[in-house]
């Protein structure tokens, strides 16, 4: 399956990512319009200390331990691709403990958010479309 | 004049309804001249950093930046523009050399934009490139003049050594430490991808890009950095520096602070010294000497790869080029006036040396006329600009060119002509780390490999119109060029009519 990976050594930390994340999960047509005056709240994150920067985003894990404790079923396993029912979530933010990445965090509207690979609004992933540099990349690696 | 200050040449505008104060502009700016302002929410410009190089601009999510001159001007005045009085002002102030990066922006005449090339109609109809075979390929080196046959009849090969190139472009000299580390894989990767040949420039080859060898020329300058004899037998050729267009006659000087780590091992000086290439090199005074060097250098190489030398383009280039012709060099590059360069003194590049195209056709004229042009080939560089630059360069006696600028362009330079500030937003012109970073040549070496698989493209379509299947019969054949708006004298150089005739 098909995932996005980070390449650091290519990441400028221009926290571009996080502004197209924002942006594909708006539903807007405008960017301007889209995130005008507001604090964005993307599903990826740049980590950076010093010289060294790179993007964080769900994996996927093939063993995803947020399903496995989520409480309700809102968190599945869709053709690999880890998928949050905003109906479903009770915000017990159980798989924000789990997750070894910090992939998973709180939503404005209660339920958690994730990353699922832009499948519910642009189709591919617009980080990866987005990234000045090919610090992101979504490929097959097996 | 008690206050030296200069106006900002642009002015950075942002449009408030689609600035998202996302703060790229601000993380991506080397020169500091964006900055967010947490209580406002906002982002400022400090337009006098701003050095125009459309960093910013290009990755603005919403499109929010754009720079515009500042439109600030002085009493006009033809003589004494704005400009020159602001460079007086700087130099009165600082009492230094004026420098500058890449080629002049002054408006001396392009030649090659008063050309123009023939079709084919009716008679000796024109060729379809997609249907008919169309040839590209080109062999730089000296070429026999005559069949050697052994004493069983058989003929001897007596070719020298020849450098084979996919389509006749090659990346001109730009040093390892003049642009960065991925700069140079970028061109070294391109080069490879598309069969043709990339330069190491005066400063040695890193020990990376040994394995891109076939495809390298390896450049001997005045400085003589970097040279061994590995490094002169792992490339393709051997370029012996004699000047470039950009700044003919003078030297080079690459400062001690971008002598570190691999830059100072790969051109064999301590770390932190000056890499100063002299004027001319010490050892060549006359042809004679310069011959002295050819041959050393293919002894060196056992006489297997070709050497080339490049010359800038000046007064008496022709004369210059008849004695290299003459020297054992297999190939002549000559750089013209409008040629790159990563720092030169504004002075010596806005003034000094002349256009290509009058050199280049100067040079084939004399080099036939004195039945020596085979004894050379001829590699046209200084601003070739797009594939019918090429044409037009093969058409007045180029075997090949060389890109530069171009090829920097392709790998996001937007001519901001700051190389010398060793801050390009772009990691081209380089050496900081996080700012290299910013060139993956994943993504470079894509670009150029597509910047002159296009040409190629081009190149087919342009000779086939002109009924010609082979870039090497289009060589020096000036009946498919005619000039507009050019005098009699200009015509004469240029060895063609003017249309219409």
């Amino acid at each position: 399956m098909k995932r996005v990976y980070v390449n650091e050594k290519w990441c400028l930390g221009c926290h571009l990512c996080e502004y197209y994340c924002a942006f594909a999960a708006s539903g807007e047509k405008d960017m301007a319009r889209a995130l005008k005056d507001i604090a964005i709240n993307p599903r990826i994150r740049i980590e950076e200390r010093d010289d060294i920067s790179f993007a964080v985003s769900c994996r996927h894990c093939r063993e995803p331990l947020c399903v496995k404790s989520c409480l309700t079923g809102a968190l599945t396993a869709q053709d690999g691709v880890i998928a949050i029912d905003g109906e479903r979530c009770v915000g017990c933010y159980t798989c924000i403990l789990v997750c070894p990445y910090g992939a998973v965090s709180p939503s404005e509207n209660g339920a958690v958010q994730k990353c699922e690979l832009c499948v519910k609004n642009t189709g591919s992933p617009a980080c990866v479309k987005g990234c000045p540099n090919g610090a992101i990349v979504y490929e097959e690696r097996g | 004049m008690p206050v030296n200050y200069i106006h900002p040449d642009y002015e950075v505008i942002r449009n408030p309804d689609r600035c998202v104060a996302c703060r790229a502009c601000e993380r991506q700016c080397a020169n500091g001249v964006h900055e967010y302002l947490p209580d406002a929410g906002k982002l400022v410009c400090d337009d006098a950093l701003c050095v125009n190089c459309h960093r910013c601009v290009t990755l603005c999510p919403t499109r929010a930046l754009k720079i515009v001159r500042s439109g600030n001007t002085y009493k006009e005045n033809v003589n004494w523009s704005g400009e020159t009085i602001n460079e007086l002002y700087r130099q009165a102030g600082s009492g230094g050399v004026l420098l500058s990066g890449m080629g002049t922006p002054k408006p001396y005449p392009v030649y090659f934009d008063k050309i123009l090339l023939n079709a084919s109609q009716v008679t000796n109809p024109s060729i379809d490139p997609l249907r008919e075979p169309m040839e590209t390929k080109v062999f730089l080196g000296a070429k026999p003049r005559t069949v050697a046959r052994g004493k069983d009849g058989r003929l001897q090969n007596n070719l020298p050594p020849q450098l084979s190139l996919s389509m006749p472009v090659m990346f001109s000299a730009m040093s390892y430490g003049s642009i960065s580390y991925n700069a140079h894989e970028s061109l070294a990767r391109a080069a490879e991808a598309l069969g043709v040949l990339y330069n190491t420039g005066e400063g040695g080859l890193h020990e990376d890009f040994y394995r891109y060898g076939k495809n390298t020329i390896v450049q001997v300058a005045s400085g003589r950095f970097g040279v061994h004899p590995q490094y002169l037998n792992s490339g393709a050729a051997i370029e012996i520096k004699m000047g470039q267009g950009a700044k003919p006659g003078i030297g080079g000087h690459l400062p001690g602070a971008k002598i570190i780590g691999d830059i100072s091992r790969t051109r064999m000086i301590p770390e932190g010294s000056d890499a100063i290439s002299p004027a001319p090199h010490h050892d060549i005074y006359s042809i004679e000497d310069l011959r002295q060097l050819v041959y050393s250098l293919k002894e060196a190489t056992d006489y297997r790869k070709p050497v080339i030398v490049k010359i800038a383009a000046v007064h008496n280039v022709a004369a210059i080029a008849s004695g290299i012709a003459r020297s054992g060099a297999d190939v002549i590059a000559i750089d013209g006036f409008r040629g790159g360069t990563g720092a030169a003194p504004t002075r010596i590049r806005d003034n000094v040396g002349i256009p290509i195209e009058l050199a280049l056709a100067g040079v084939d004229k004399r080099l036939r006329d004195e039945g020596i042009r085979d004894n050379v080939s001829i590699v046209a560089g200084g601003s070739i600009r797009s594939s019918a630059d090429i044409i037009k360069a093969a058409a007045l006696g180029a075997d090949c060119v060389y890109i530069g600028t171009a090829a920097l362009l392709a790998l996001g330079c937007h001519l901001c002509r700051s190389c010398h500030a060793g801050k390009c937003n772009w990691g081209i012109a380089t050496q900081m780390p996080e700012l290299v970073k910013r060139l993956n040549p994943d993504i470079g070496y894509m670009r150029l490999v597509n910047l002159l698989t296009a040409w190629r493209h081009e190149i087919k379509e342009m000779m086939g119109g002109m009924g010609i299947n082979s870039i090497e019969a289009l060589r020096g054949n000036r009946l498919m060029l005619r000039g507009v708006g050019l005098n009699e004298k200009e015509l004469e150089i240029l060895g063609i009519k003017h249309a219409g005739e």
